[in-house]
C-alpha cells in the first residue's frame, strides 16, 4: 500500500500556518466542547471531493439578490452594495455558483428567533440572500449595513458588523461559509471569532474594501470583497 | 498550502431562514422504492445534543457515478432528479436525509472505494467545517477494503465511521469529542 500514515498532531497544516482558523480557540468558548481532540486524518483526493455539488439547481429568484426589496416598504439603515469576485486558487472564475447570505438588520438585529438582543427589528428586513455568480465569476447584492451586536461569550461582547456567506465552488473541497467584515472596524481586537485567524494577511482577506467605483451617487455605497476558493485540484492520475 | 484562500469563519447561530429555508433532506421521494433514510444525533464534549448544527451530504448516485461534469465516465448511467447533495438542520435532535445508497467509486491508486457519503458539519463553535464519511454497515467487504477506512490505524475510530442499521433506518451519531470520538478528515 503506497499510502502512509494519515494522521498529523498538533492541528492541522491549515491552521498552523494562521491562515485558516483552528478548531479549538479558547478565546471562542464555544470551541471548547466542539473542537475535536483526537488528530485529523488526511484524505487524499478522488472523485469523492474533487466532485461537488456546484448547487446552481435551486431556482434563485430575480430579487434573491436585492434584501432590501423583499418586503412592502424599504429597510432602515445604510443602503450598501456587496460585490465582488469568486475566483479558485489559480485565479480562475467560480460560474454559476450558488452564494447564500444572512446578515443582522442595521440594528444589529437578526430576525432568528433565538436572538434575544433588545434592538428593535425591522419589518422590511428579513436579511437574507442568494445569488448566482455570472460567467466572470462575478455577485452583486444590495441590502443594508449591518448593525453590530452583543452576544454572551465574554463579559462586553461585541461581534464586529459582519455579513455571513455560504459558497460551493467547483467541488466538495472547496466548500466556505465565511464571514466579510468592514473596512477599520474598532471591534476586530476584542472579536474572538475574527481573531482565531492569526495571520495578519489572512485577516485582510475577511474584510471587504470600500469601493468608490461601485458607489451608485445619492443612493448606495459599494463595498468589494472577492472570495478565494480551494479549485478541484484533481490530477489525471488521481482520476484514474 | 492556503496561501491566498479566504478564510472559514463559524456558521454562527442564526443561519436557518438563509440556508434552510427550502426542505433538501429528501434527495429522493420518501416512498421510493430504494429509499434509505439516514439519520443521527450530533453529540458535543459534554454529551449535549448539538441542536444548532447543520449537516450536508455529497454522494454517488447508486450506480457510482457523481452528478458533476468532473466525473466524465459517460458509461456509467446519470439520473436526471438525483443530484447527491442534502442539507439537513439538527432543531429537532437530529439531523435526517433520505436517500439512495451510493454505488462504489474509483479511490486513490485506482483501487475502488466502499459506498460512502461526503458529511460536512457546520455549527456554532465550529471555526471550519468538520468533515466525515458515512459507510455502509451491509459492506462488510468493501469496507475492509476500503482505502481510506484501511488507513485508519485504530479500529474504533474506524469503526464510528460505519453507520448502524435500525431497521427503518440508518442511524449516523456523530461524537465531536471524548474516547469515542468520530473520525474526522482534514481535506
Ligand atoms: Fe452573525
Amino acid at each position: 500500500m503506497s499510502q502512509q500514515p494519515t494522521t498529523e498532531n498538533a492541528g492541522s497544516r491549515r491552521e498552523d500556518s494562521g491562515r485558516q482558523p483552528p478548531y479549538l480557540y479558547p478565546d471562542y468558548v464555544s470551541t471548547r466542547l466542539r473542537a475535536p481532540e483526537k488528530p485529523l486524518i488526511i484524505l487524499p483526493k478522488t472523485l469523492s471531493d474533487t466532485t461537488g455539488p456546484a448547487y446552481g439547481r435551486g431556482p434563485v429568484g430575480e430579487l434573491d439578490h436585492d434584501l432590501t426589496r423583499q418586503h412592502a416598504g424599504e429597510p432602515l439603515g445604510e443602503r450598501i452594495i456587496v460585490h465582488g469576485r469568486v475566483l479558485d486558487g489559480d485565479g480562475r472564475p467560480v460560474r454559476g455558483n450558488l452564494i447564500e447570505i444572512w446578515q443582522a438588520n442595521s440594528a444589529g438585529r437578526y430576525t432568528h428567533q433565538k436572538d434575544q438582543h433588545p434592538a428593535p427589528l425591522d419589518p422590511n428586513f428579513s436579511g437574507a440572500g442568494r445569488c448566482l455568480t455570472d460567467g466572470e465569476g462575478r455577485y452583486r447584492f444590495i441590502t443594508v449595513k449591518p448593525g453590530a451586536y452583543p452576544w454572551k461569550n465574554h463579559p462586553n461582547a461585541w461581534r464586529p458588523a459582519h455579513i455571513h456567506l455560504s459558497l460551493f465552488g467547483e467541488a466538495f473541497r472547496s466548500r466556505l461559509i465565511t464571514q466579510m467584515y468592514f473596512p477599520g472596524d474598532p471591534l476586530f481586537g476584542q472579536d474572538p471569532i475574527f481573531q482565531s485567524v492569526r495571520d495578519p494577511e489572512a485577516q485582510r482577506r475577511m474584510i471587504s474594501t470600500f469601493d468608490l467605483e461601485a458607489t451608485e451617487p445619492e443612493w448606495a455605497l459599494g463595498y468589494r470583497f472577492d472570495v478565494v476558493l480551494e479549485g478541484r485540484g484533481a490530477t489525471p492520475m488521481e482520476r484514474a | 498550502m492556503g496561501a491566498g484562500y479566504t478564510p472559514s469563519q463559524t456558521i454562527g447561530p442564526f443561519f436557518h431562514d438563509a440556508l434552510l429555508d427550502r426542505d433538501r433532506s429528501e434527495l429522493v421521494a420518501r416512498d421510493h422504492r430504494s429509499a434509505t433514510q439516514i439519520r443521527g444525533a450530533i453529540y458535543d464534549g459534554a454529551g449535549e445534543v448539538v441542536t444548532d448544527a447543520m449537516v450536508e451530504i455529497w454522494q454517488a448516485n447508486p450506480a457510482g457515478r457523481y452528478d458533476d461534469p468532473e466525473d466524465d465516465r459517460g458509461d456509467l448511467p446519470l439520473d436526471e432528479d438525483f443530484t447527491g447533495f442534502g442539507r439537513s438542520g439538527t432543531e429537532t435532535g437530529e439531523f435526517s436525509f433520505v436517500t439512495l445508497k451510493p454505488g462504489p467509486v474509483p479511490g486513490p491508486d485506482g483501487r475502488p472505494q466502499a459506498p460512502h457519503v461526503m458529511v460536512s458539519i457546520f455549527a456554532r463553535g465550529l471555526l471550519r467545517r468538520l468533515v466525515t464519511r458515512l459507510y455502509f454497515p451491509d459492506e462488510p467487504d468493501a469496507n475492509a477494503a476500503d482505502p481510506i477506512l484501511s488507513s485508519i490505524e485504530d479500529p474504533a475510530l474506524r469503526d464510528t465511521l460505519i453507520a448502524r442499521d435500525e431497521g427503518d433506518a440508518l442511524r449516523f451519531d456523530v461524537r465531536l469529542q471524548g474516547e469515542n470520538q468520530t473520525a474526522f478528515f482534514e481535506l
